[in-house]
């Protein structure tokens, strides 16, 4: 059992990272034939933007499932990995292509790699496998699918004030002027809280003499 | 076959839930922070999404994923730092054993 989830989360992050790969190159061609710069990775309303949706969409919820499923923590995180993975395909299917890259570097490739530093730093205990008993399992099994059904028919049933429109997605030009614009006071205060965080975690993880 | 802002809605909520479930179900403090990440990634499509959908042409739902993106980033740093810490002290990352303020 544990075996065939090791080797579907590979399966699925390699079809993952390929369809990634094909929407990232996709909509350079789209940026290379369009002068204005505004980039579009994915026609919308078409049938390849509803196949990729729904592929995405089975992988994003099938990685969530596994995440949640799988008792082994390395494996808790190759599953994110996939999730993650999805996620960035999902806002290249927004339009939101200069999100996406974030997402894969930042993260797939520096957060996840954190996470699974810490795995190896604190694995080499006595208690590696921590069990919650099954009560609880049960219930939070309980409350979480009440709460997935709640949400499911709040959100098939809502009608949104807005145009439902969709247009060209945005630049990365136009994402830096906003940001450096209109979003300077969030941003000069989040350059502030990096440094206190990068301090903050030298200070925490320091060896003590 | 229009893919509409619901369909991500609902995704984004699948995506949280089980989050919820991670954060609710593990004791290892490693895996609870897995499950924050899963819940804020779902926060950050539902923002991308709603931004797509009901406010093209503003961009607050794609520069409020950015900020969650970097705050996601420094939260994990902060935590992984303070599970080292905690592992030095009790040499486990069990949450029911970290019950005590004076390490």
């Amino acid at each position: 059992m544990n075996d065939m989830m090791h080797i579907s989360a590979r399966s699925f992050m390699r079809l993952v990272a390929a369809v990634g790969c094909v929407l990232l190159f996709s909509s350079r061609e789209t940026i290379a034939s369009d002068a204005s710069g505004v980039t579009t990775a994915v026609a919308p309303g078409g049938l390849l933007e509803a196949g990729l949706f729904y592929f995405v969409a089975l992988a994003a919820v099938v990685s969530s499932l596994g995440v949640c499923l799988s008792r082994d923590i390395v494996r808790m995180a190759v599953w994110l990995f996939g999730a993650l993975g999805s996620v960035a395909v999902m806002y290249f299917l927004l339009a939101a292509n200069f999100l996406g890259a974030i997402q894969l570097i930042v993260y797939a490739g520096g957060t996840l790699i954190l996470l699974v530093f810490g795995v190896m730093l604190t694995s080499k205990s006595p208690w590696v496998k921590f069990q919650c008993p099954k009560i609880e399992m049960l219930l939070a099994g309980v409350i979480c699918s009440a709460l997935l059904g709640c949400l499911c028919i709040v959100l098939t049933e809502a009608t949104w004030a807005g145009s439902m429109e969709v247009v060209p997605g945005a630049s990365v030009k136009v994402i830096g002027q906003t940001l450096l614009t209109k979003y300077v006071v969030p941003f000069e205060v989040a350059g502030v809280l990096l440094m206190i965080v990068m301090v903050g975690a030298a200070h925490l993880a320091r060896q003590e003499d | 076959m229009t893919i509409g802002l619901t369909h991500y809605l609902v995704v984004a909520a699948v995506m949280f839930v089980t989050g919820l479930f991670t954060m609710m179900t593990k004791r290892n403090a490693i895996g609870i922070l897995i499950g924050v990440e899963l819940v804020l990634n779902a926060a950050t499509v539902n923002f991308v999404a709603f931004d797509r959908y009901l406010g093209p042409d503003r961009l607050d739902g794609q520069i409020t994923a950015i900020f969650v993106i970097v705050l996601a980033a420094a939260e994990a740093a902060l935590a992984v730092g303070i599970c080292i810490n905690v592992y030095k002290n009790l040499s486990t990352v069990d949450v029911d054993r970290a019950n005590s303020l004076r390490g």
